[in-house]
């Protein structure tokens, strides 16, 4: 049996606003449920580091970035639908 | 009801309206350079719009632009920064939503904007575009966007901001509530940092269906200016237009502005034309390049006149005007000739069987040919072409053949205002404009009036026809009009030969008008007529003088005559007198030698 991959995530916030509270609890929620050990966030608060935020070309927070496994995804909103969830990261059945 | 509050007079009414802009590349520094900076406005550099708006967008706050897809919103926006960067010091940002940056600078390319260079310190544009595989699960908002923005407008000092497309942000928004906060977040981050700002949005089909089915609607009411493009189709040809909906607290002109966008950037032409600025008016004269023509017309044209040809096809429009290109250009002056009916070569072709050589001026570069058979669109856009072209060329003198064209090409309602700013454009240049325009024969239009009613702007308007007269059909000038000149009353008969364009003097014979073959028949006639006349007329003058020289004999004689009668008669008074002195000495005598009394005085002698 092939192993897992492991899943790498970049998340922007934009400080404590609601939408990117919700969005990092979801995130975490959602690793925690369906990614269990084989998972890797990072969380980049756009208020901190605009800069990262204009490379990444991140313009709405919050957006989560999958890294890995290649191809990227982007994801933006906040990640409240479980089943867009899996079908987006090719974890669906 | 938003632009209520914006709705004045104009607040400066001795502001001039000039009635033609052309706004591009390089040339519009004129026309910022006149206007007063006003702390109020930002200039956008697109000199009709700043005259609209007596100055510019508002300054330090929201412009909302809502046009249909492809009617400029992206030029409109890239052009107030583009403006601000180089002639404000305000640097700008461009947000885009939509389009790439590397395509938005290879399509700004063609307008000569030196976007590269400014895109080095002054200029920066953002790619916002929304990845096509973008997930959207649940709300989000665009603090990201303002936070990464507040950083760069920041370290490049940015005044100046344009949002492009918003609506393909709005849509990603998961419902009205949303969008709203969003809308509203942005215009408060704005008008926090008191950036002048533009953003962008689709329009629907019509401008009732945008303010009240698009969620722009509330846009409408939160920002201080409203601009809607519009680009609409009327028989077939594209018309752009412009209109400024609200103003917050400045005068602005409410009325649709046809704009074009040329080769040259985004051209505003206000319709109206207001106070326009008096032209330089010029005594002096350019010759039309027919001797006689000038004669009749006083010397010739006035220079930077407009001139109309009229007249049915065939009737030697443009071989006059070919004449007067080619009398500017021995003078030495930069021409242009438009010609819309048939290409360049087959003009000068043409002309050269009428002794009219304009190919050597070609080669030499001082006069320009432009075949404009396959120049298309909308009256508008061929008006910014023929000034785009004409001002490249600096042309003094420009014909075009036949300025019916854009009649044609257009609807003629905005034809005829094309026209009239075409007039006023050539004498703000001092450009001497020769226009031909044909009447149609079959609907019977008669010298009252041309399809774009060019006429009555004209100064000189000479009108050609055709005598059909014993089986010939003969070529008549003659000059409706001419300002400030006097000018011939006469019809002329037009005469082409290989040698050139004469003009000759027609006859009336009992109250008809002779040209061609039956002038020359009743010329010849008269020069039978003239010779008899002169031999009678020397013979009677031998005659006379014969007569003459009788009389003078006779008259000699009687002299004579008269003399020896006067003689004699001085001679019969003095025989007269003497002998009446001899009787009365005598009669005395005797009366002494009678001894008789004296005279008594009181008594009359008494006579024996």
């Amino acid at each position: 049996m092939i192993r897992p991959p492991r899943f790498k995530f970049r998340l922007y916030v934009a400080g404590s606003t609601q939408n990117s509270t919700r969005a990092s609890a979801n995130l975490t929620a959602f690793c925690a449920t369906h990614l269990p050990h084989r998972h890797e966030i990072e969380i980049v608060d756009v208020l901190q580091q605009p800069k990262r935020a204009m490379a990444d070309s991140v313009f709405m927070t919050p957006t989560l970035i999958k890294l890995a496994p290649s191809p990227d995804r982007r994801l933006v909103g906040t990640l409240s639908e479980t089943q867009l969830l899996l079908e987006t990261l090719g974890l669906g059945t | 009801m938003p632009g209520d509050s914006g709705r004045h007079e104009f607040a400066n009414k001795d502001e001039p309206y000039p009635s033609i802009i052309i706004l591009d590349g390089g040339h519009f520094m004129k026309s910022i350079r006149r206007q007063a900076t006003n702390p109020n406005k930002a200039p956008t550099g697109i000199e009709g719009f700043d005259e609209i708006t007596s100055g510019g967008l508002p300054h330090g706050r929201t412009t909302l632009l809502v046009g249909q897809p492809g009617s400029g919103k992206t030029i409109f926006g890239l052009r107030f920064l583009v403006h601000g960067s180089q002639f404000c010091k305000e640097p700008g940002i461009f947000v885009a939503f939509e389009e790439a940056s590397k395509r938005i600078v290879a399509n700004a390319e063609g307008f000569g904007w030196n976007l590269p260079e400014l895109l080095r310190k002054k200029l920066y544009i953002v790619d916002a575009q929304p990845q096509p595989d973008v997930v959207q699960t649940g709300d989000f908002d665009l603090s990201g966007l303002l936070t990464a923005l507040e950083a760069k407008a920041k370290e490049m000092g940015a005044r100046r901001i344009v949002f492009d497309a918003i609506d393909i942000m709005l849509a990603l928004l998961p419902d009205p509530t949303a969008k709203r906060r969003e809308m509203y977040r942005l215009h408060a981050w704005l008008l926090e940092r008191e950036m002048t700002a533009i953003i962008t949005a689709k329009a629907g089909g019509d401008e009732a269906s945008s303010l009240t089915e698009h969620p722009f609607s509330f846009m409408q009411f939160m920002v201080d200016c409203s601009v809607a493009l519009n680009h609409s189709v009327s028989l077939g040809v594209s018309q752009r237009n412009l209109r400024v909906q609200k103003y917050r607290g400045s005068a602005f002109d409410e009325n649709e502005a046809p704009f074009v966008i040329g080769k040259g950037g985004f051209d505003v032409a206000i319709a109206r034309v207001l106070g326009r600025v008096d032209s330089a008016v010029s005594e002096e004269r350019v010759s039309s390049g027919v001797a006689r023509l000038d004669t009749m017309l006083g010397g010739g044209y006035y220079r930077g006149a407009s001139v109309l040809i009229t007249g049915f096809p065939g009737t030697a429009k443009t071989t006059l005007s070919g004449a007067f290109v080619e009398a500017a250009c021995r003078r030495g002056e930069r021409s242009m000739f438009f010609s819309f009916d048939s290409d360049g070569t087959e003009v000068i072709r043409n002309l050269k069987s009428v002794g009219i050589r304009l190919e050597r001026f070609v080669k030499s570069g001082i006069l320009r040919m432009i075949s404009a058979r396959s120049m298309g669109g909308s009256a508008e856009s061929v008006l910014v072409r023929i000034k785009t072209l004409a001002r490249d060329h600096q042309a003094r003198c420009l014909v075009i053949d036949p300025v019916s064209t854009l009649a044609k090409t257009g609807n003629e309602l905005t034809a005829h205002g094309v026209a009239e700013r075409l007039v006023d454009w050539s004498k703000s240049n001092g450009t001497t404009l020769v226009c031909t325009s044909l009447l149609d024969e079959m609907s019977g239009q008669l010298e009252g009036g041309t399809p774009l009613q060019i006429s009555t702007m004209a100064d000189t308007w000479i009108h050609l026809n055709y005598l059909v007269q014993s089986g010939e059909r003969n070529r008549g000038l003659s000059i409706v009009k001419s300002r400030g000149t006097p000018h011939s009353n006469q019809v002329r008969e037009l005469i082409l030969s290989d040698t050139g364009v004469t003009l000759a003097d027609i006859y009336t014979a009992g109250g008809e008008v002779l040209m061609g073959t039956l002038r020359w028949e009743k010329e010849s006639a008269e020069r039978v007529a003239n010779e008899v006349a002169e031999v009678a007329g020397k013979l009677k003058r031998v005659t006379l003088k014969a007569e003459e020289a009788v009389l003078k004999v006779r008259a000699k004689s009687m002299d004579t005559e008269l003399l020896a009668k006067q003689v004699e008669k001085t001679l019969l008074d003095r025989t007269t007198q003497s002998r009446k002195g001899e009787l009365s000495r005598g009669r005395i005598r005797m009366r002494e030698l009678r001894g008789a009394d004296k005279r008594n005085p009181k008594h009359k002698p008494e006579n024996l």
